[in-house]
Formats: structure tokens, sequence, C-alpha cells
């Protein structure tokens, strides 16, 4: 990445990291991908501003897909959509946007703000409200600093927009999930507008280039023949947790989310050895032996064993060999109120949280 | 009794069964005009084992021409995409991630037109007839003969391309129209990249079909043609000439299919130990097991239904080093086998040197590899048995025990026995698996869309889908009583409403043969 500048040729990279962010989540980022690459083929470069330097006076909006991942890929989104739903916002607000910032680094909505800023030549926040991805919109951390998602605008590709303006944002979550169906599935939203101030306050700094970092750290790992995963969990100060064959894959949906468990053998040191993975879209526990050894708000993200690119939990199946690491998540998700958004206790799994051992926390 | 040809870049194989029992099997070398290969393949066949052609009652091809002619860029028809689906999908339009070499190959032309539907089977927009009249008119100037339609969520609702088809054919009567609900799943860059290159090889597909209809009348034989699929069932020669993207992965699934039908075997890994590499697969029920992402042909990347084959480094031709460790490959001296290696009179120590100085094969003068070093031969081979045993577990789809079936020049390479798996299976006429795996083809039937799954009917919904895999098998001339369900698999989907879930079965039964003629 070009000093301040996201390019073409970055996108791969950042695509791949935002992978390994999306924790198994967060849908898969080759159409984010493409869509960037168009939009910035069309408009040039993204100008990338660091968290530090952002103005107080900012007024900065957060853009993401909302909907299924899989409709995504049949109903392709356009950066004109993207675009609309920051243009309603303003619109609703009185304001000038002068940011754009991403909302979540993990999975497609880390290059959705990407091609939104292509679009419409506006500047990007290299941050992100979650340092990972997380499946409710209520689920960032400016939620814990009283930040309001609302006013928020939804757009579809049709032209259709709309306004919500909520008491809180588990409000905004369930109106806006209901207007994403209608819509078809795959909406555009606009959000979490605030002040450059309240920005630097409660955004997770750098992720973007993380991400650009994650996906060249890979890429060069394997050109070089080193292992990528290694790299990984080197960069994002975690630790591998286990090596091993997916041999059971359960799946089922429940309100409208994909919960499951994977059960893993292991090899390689790890012989002997059974792994369980829960997960609702994101991996949200790891469990070895009985023993609960990562979860949520930690990042647990199953890579290929060799390849050390990341594998969703939508295409997890029998036979894959997989690496499972674990990193620390933004700190802040350890406060009490953090916990209350994203703990194990609020996705049904009756534990406090259990944090990356390693040397991880800095 | 029936015949199954297999027309390889090098070869023209083919096999005369009556039941399950081989007759007669021939190899032959494959000419460019395909025509006079087949011709002189069926002579060989009658020379080998004398037939009344008229009693022959199916013929079944298998070719890699079409998948070759778009790797080679070479005879591809001038081809045009349209996309039903504005006003979404505008910022991604047709071949948006195609190598421009190929763009240019098919001098593709893109058209966005309003249409399509949504998850839930409502329209995006209304199809506009005056936009696709406005099509016509452009194609017909830049004188465009094929054309692929899309049209988005058509793997729920195809009426929108059906209706664009009529339009344009009406209009434009020679058209050449490929659909893409006809040729992919979900996922619609995929599917319309498949689409594209499926109009792009018609005119291909036309004279081939001919070609190959042609040489089966010059040899007598009336029986129907059918042509294998990328699946390892046929289709006829109508459906051949309109969609033959279907034939692009029929090589190695007829190969597998093959291989696993002359052990006896329905659920087994079929090792290919070739020249460079070894290809492995696994055969669930007889079928191979289909690659589960997408799958990029000559740079393009589809979801067609490609069998999920792990390629590995190894194979006669592989050289082997000593070192801190012995290595057998990846690199190898391919064709040029008959020169460097020592049995051969050459100086490079490769795989078939260790084979042959272990006994486990005579190829060339064994005298010349008489002096090699047991450790060294013992722990190359020892190599390859580690290596292509790991790679049998990776491609395993459950902990049920898995029979090993080698087939394939190289497989002197293997040993008797390979780890868990117990001994290998090395079948008879195996130089023509290929050709067989096309003479034992059925007729299948595939469902693949999103279903919704209220609670408590997940039983019904699935008995549902599995009935229409099996109406289809049948309507595409299988044996009814004959048909049955050889693959279910369900995947939920997140963030739709109505526990929406993935439901894909495939259905397959024998081909309904006409009686009496033999």
């Amino acid at each position: 990445m070009t000093e301040g500048f996201i390019e073409e040729r970055d996108l791969d990279d950042v695509a791949v990291g935002a992978a390994i962010l999306g924790t198994g989540g967060g849908g898969d980022p080759h159409i984010g991908r493409l869509l960037a690459h168009a939009a910035v083929r069309a408009h040039g470069p993204v100008r990338m501003v660091g968290l530090d330097t952002l103005p107080d006076d900012a007024v900065t909006a957060m853009v993401a897909m909302m909907g299924a991942p899989t409709v995504m890929l049949e109903k392709l989104p356009s950066a004109e959509q993207a675009a609309h739903a920051v243009r309603a916002l303003a619109s609703y607000l009185g304001k000038t946007v002068t940011h754009l910032v991403c909302a979540e680094a993990g999975g497609v909505n880390a290059l959705v703000p990407v091609v939104a800023a292509a679009e419409l030549g506006l500047p990007l926040v290299d941050a992100d409200a979650m340092g990972r991805a997380f499946p409710e919109l209520q689920m960032v951390l400016p939620t814990m600093y009283g930040i309001t998602a609302t006013p928020m605008s939804i757009a579809d590709e049709k032209g259709n927009r709309g306004i919500f303006d909520t008491t809180d944002n588990k409000w905004a979550e369930r109106l806006a999930r209901s207007a994403t169906i209608d819509m078809g599935c795959s909406a555009m939203i606009s959000l979490f507008s605030m002040s450059g101030a309240q920005a630097r306050e409660s955004l997770v700094p750098g992720t973007l280039s993380l991400c650009a970092e994650l996906g060249r750290l890979v890429r060069q790992a394997r050109a070089a023949h080193r292992d990528p995963v290694a790299a990984v969990v080197d960069r994002l100060g975690g630790a591998e947790l286990f090596r091993g064959k997916v041999v059971d894959v359960g799946r089922r949906t429940e309100g409208g989310f994909a919960r499951g468990e994977a059960t893993l053998d292991g090899f390689d040191g790890h012989t002997g050895e059974r792994f369980l993975l829960r997960f609702q879209n994101e991996h949200l526990v790891a469990v070895r032996d009985g023993a609960v050894v990562a979860s949520v708000p930690d990042l647990i993200c199953v890579l290929d064993v060799e390849a050390g690119t990341a594998i969703t939990t939508e295409t997890l199946r029998y036979g894959q060999r997989v690496r499972v690491i674990a990193a620390p998540c933004d700190p802040r998700w350890h406060r009490p109120e953090g916990i209350d958004l994203v703990g194990p206790r609020y996705f049904g799994y009756d534990h406090d949280p259990v944090r990356v051992a390693a040397g991880a926390m800095a | 009794m029936r015949i199954g040809i297999d027309v390889g870049g090098t070869n023209t194989d083919a096999v005369l069964m009556e039941g399950r029992s081989v007759l007669a099997a021939v190899k032959t070398a494959t000419t460019r005009d395909v025509t006079s290969g087949i011709t002189t393949a069926l002579a060989e066949l009658k020379r080998q084992r004398a037939f009344d052609p008229v009693a022959v009652q199916a013929v079944m091809i298998g070719t890699t021409h079409f998948i070759n002619a778009l790797v080679e860029a070479d005879r591809l028809a001038p081809t045009a995409a349209v996309r039903l689906g504005l006003p979404a999908t505008a910022s991604l339009p047709p071949m948006v991630d195609w190598p421009e070499r190929l763009v240019r190959a098919i001098s593709g032309r893109a058209y966005l037109c309003h249409g399509g539907h949504e998850f839930d089977g409502r329209h995006i927009a209304e199809l506009r007839e005056d936009e696709i009249l406005r099509v016509a008119e452009d194609l017909d100037r830049h004188g465009i003969r094929s054309v692929a339609i899309s049209s988005v969520f058509s793997p729920v609702n195809a009426e929108f391309e059906q209706r664009a088809a009529e339009i344009l054919t009406a209009r434009l009567p020679g058209l050449a129209v490929s659909l893409s609900a006809e040729v992919g799943r979900m996922g619609l860059l995929e599917r319309e990249n498949a689409t594209i290159v499926n109009a792009s090889l018609r005119e291909l597909a036309g004279r081939i079909v001919d070609g190959l209809a042609g040489s089966l009348e010059g040899a007598g034989i009336r029986a129907p043609l059918y042509l294998s699929q990328n699946d390892g069932t046929l289709m006829d020669v109508d459906f051949a000439r309109r969609y033959p993207v279907a034939t692009f992965a029929s090589g190695p699934t007829n190969s597998m299919r093959g291989a696993a039908f002359l052990s006896g075997l329905e659920t087994c890994a079929v090792v290919d130990v070739g020249g460079t590499t070894s290809d492995i697969g696994v055969l669930r029920n007889g079928f191979p097991r289909e690659a589960t992402t997408e799958v990029s042909v000559a740079g393009i990347r589809t979801n067609f239904r490609m069998p999920d084959v792990l390629s590995l480094g190894i194979g006669g031709g592989s050289r082997v080093r000593e070192g801190a460790e012995v290595t057998v490959g990846p690199d190898s001296v391919g064709y040029r086998l008959a020169e460097e290696a020592l049995v051969f009179g050459g100086s490079t120590l490769t795989a078939t040197d260790v084979a042959v100085a272990a006994g486990r094969a005579e190829i060339g003068d064994p005298g010349l590899v008489r002096g090699l070093d047991r450790s060294l031969v013992e722990a190359a081979l020892r190599r390859i048995a580690g290596d292509i045993a790991e790679a049998i577990e990776r491609v395993r789809t459950s902990p049920d025990p898995l029979p090993v079936v080698a087939v394939g020049g190289g497989s002197v390479l293997l040993p008797d026995e390979l780890g868990d798996s117990g001994a290998v299976h090395r079948p008879r006429h195996f130089a023509v698996a290929n050709a067989i795996g096309a003479a034992i083809a059925q007729i299948g039937g595939v469902v693949d869309r999103i279903f919704p799954v209220e609670p408590g009917q997940r039983r019904a919904v699935l008995d549902e889908a599995k009935q229409e895999a099996v109406d289809k098998a049948v309507a595409a001339g299988a044996k009814p009583g004959s048909v049955q369900v050889v693959e279910v698999d369900e995947v939920p989907l997140a963030y739709l409403p109505g526990n929406a879930t993935r439901i894909r079965v495939k259905a397959v039964g024998d081909l309904q043969m006409e009686a009496g003629r033999d």
C-alpha cells in the first residue's frame, strides 16, 4: 500500500486479510474485491486517513452491506447503491460527510467502504468498529461509548431508500433486518455517523492496513515456501490452537443465523486430540478435549493447513485439513459492557469468555 | 450391446460392451478431424470382435475437444452476453473478471437489461421487450450468432431467460441461445461465465456432433449417440449441440468411473498415475465427488460440476533426488522418459527406475539399475507410498474404510498395500478406463435450489426435492424403475428468512434403451 492510498494492486491482499479477520463469517470477500477493483479502476486510488490524523470536526459515516452473503453472489450489489446509502444519510443529517468508515474489517464489509469511497471521491479512515466480524449491527465498539447507530439509512438497488431513527441500537438492528428482507436480502446501509473526536475514541485503529498486511504476509510466505499461518499468528500476536482434519460438520438455522459445530481430529503433534468449533456465522467457541480454549470476543480463525487462507463456516466440510488460530480482540471488548454485547452468553453459551493464552496481549 | 469411445488429445479409445462385460477394447490415435479417428477405432473394434452394427443399442462418446478449444482460444464463435438484472448488478457487467485475451477471442459483447428475480421469486424489475429488441438489432449489426442469457436468480425462476430467448430468436431466427439456468447453479458471475463459454462453443459443437454422427452412420450403426457429461451422466446429441460446456470435465470423470467399474467397487479412491502427476479422486456410489469450490478453466471462474481431483507431482517420470531425505518429483522428465531414465540408458534417476530396481515392473533394461543402492530405492518407494497415502487421506469424504484403485501407466510405483486402505486394486483393461466410463454412463437429474424449510418440514422438503430430481432423470431418458438418488446435500443459509436451505439432490438411472435390437 503506497503511503496513504489503497490502490488496485492492494485489493487482493486486503480481501485475503479481511477473510482471516472475518473469523469464518462476514461473507466471502470475492464480490467485494471485484467491486473494489472496478471502482478503483474507474475513479482512481482511495485516499486513506489514519485515525490519529482525523480532524475533530470531521463528519464520518460507516457504510456496509447488510443481508445474506449468498444473495449477494447472485444479486450483485452495485457501487452506486453504497453511494446512495451514504447520500441518504447525509441528506437526513443535513451535513456533508467528510470521511467514510469501515464498520467491520472482516469479510465483504472490509471492501464495501473502499467501493463507496472510490465512488463518492471521499477519504476512508484506516480503522473499523470491531476489529473483526460480528453478525449484528449493534456489535460495535461505538455502542459501548453511547454512540447510536441511527439515524441510519438503508438503500436497495432499485432506488428505494429508508431512514431509521431508533431509541437504541438493538431496535436499529431489528428494523433494518426486516427492511433488508423486503429489499431482497441484500441492502446497503450507512450508519453510526460521528465526529472525528468520537471516531478516534471509539474505533479500532489501523485495521484496513492490517488486512492488507495479513494478505501480503500470506502471499509472501507462500512465495518463499515459508509457513503463512505462522506469519499470521505472529502478526496478530495470537496462538495456534490446533491442527486437524474436519471429521464432522453439523448445521442448522435458528432465527436466520446458520449455527453449527465442527469436529476436528488432530494431527502433527495433536494426534489423538479432539477439537470442537462452535459457530453462528462466525466461529465463536473453540473446545479442545472438552475444555474451552478460546471464545468470543477473541478471534478464532480457521485457516487452510498449507495455503493459510481463511475457510468460512459455510464452506467447512469433511476432510478439510485446517489449522485453528486464536488472536486477541481489541481489549475494550473484554470490559463488562463489551462481554454483554458479544460474550459467549450473548450467543447462548453458558460460560465466561476464555482469552487467548500465548504472550499475546500487548 | 453398447460402444464407449473416449476421444482424448492423443488417443481415441473404444470398447464394445455387453452388460457388464468388455467384449473388445482398442486404442488408436486421435485425428485432427476427430471423425476419421473414430472410424478407425470402430473398424479396429470390429476386427477384434465381429459384431452386427445394427445390434448396437447405444454409443457413448467422451471428448476433451471443447475444453481444449477454450484453452487454446481456438475456433470460438463471436459471442454476446445478455444479463437480465437491472437495476441490480450494473457495477460488475458480464466478463468483468475474464482474461482480456479470451474476451478478444470471442469478440465478447455485454448487454445489461432489466429483469431478474429476488431470492424468494419476486421480480427485481419487469422484462422490457423493447430493450431486448434493441439488443437484437445490435447483435445483428455486429454479426453475432451466439448469445448467452443470464438472469438474476434464474435457478429459482428461469421465466425471464426463456422470454428473452423467444424475443431474440423471433427477431434473429438463426441465433444460437444458451440459457444460464440450464448451465450452472447459484452464483451469478460463475454461472454466467460458464454460459458465455458455452455460447462461444456452440458452432464448434454443431460441427463436431455432425462429424461424430456421420462416422457412426458410415460404420452402419443406427443406435442413438450420447455424449458424456462432467458428472458422469449422459446427454443426447440435441442437448450436446446446445450445451457443449457440459462435457468439460468428462475426461477425468470417465476415467475414474471406468476404473471403479473395472474393479467392481462403487465407493473407492482412484489413483491415476501418469508420467508427471498422480490424479486422485473419490467415488461415492459410483460417482465422483464434485468440487464444492469455484473452478477456474482457462482463467475463467466458473461453477461447473467438476470432479474434485487432487493432483500430486508424482509420476513415472518424476526425478528422484538424494539429499538429507530422498525426494520424488514434483519435476519430471515427462515425455523424454524413454531417453533420460536410467533403464533406457539415460542419466536421470526417475521413479520408473526405482520401480524397476525393486522388481515391480520390467521396463527398458533392468540390468541398468541393478547396481542402485537398495536403501535409496526403498526410501524413494516409501516416499511415494507415503505421499499418495496422505493425498488419499485428504480426499476422503467419511471415516469409513476407503479401498484404493490404481490405474495409469505409472501405477507400478504403488505398493500392493497402502496404509489404512489395505490392498491396492489393479483392474484389467485400465488403459481404456475412459472409454469404459463412457460406456457405462447413466442418465441423471439434478436439483439445486434454495428451499424454505419450516420447522418439522425438513423431511417433506427433502422428499419433494428428491422426487423432482428423479422426475428430471426420467424426463432426460432414464428407465423409470432404475432411478436412484445418489447424492443429497443441504446447507442452511445465513441471514435469510424462513430457515432457507440450499438443497442439492442428484438422481441417476439406467439409460432407457430400445429393446429387441439384439
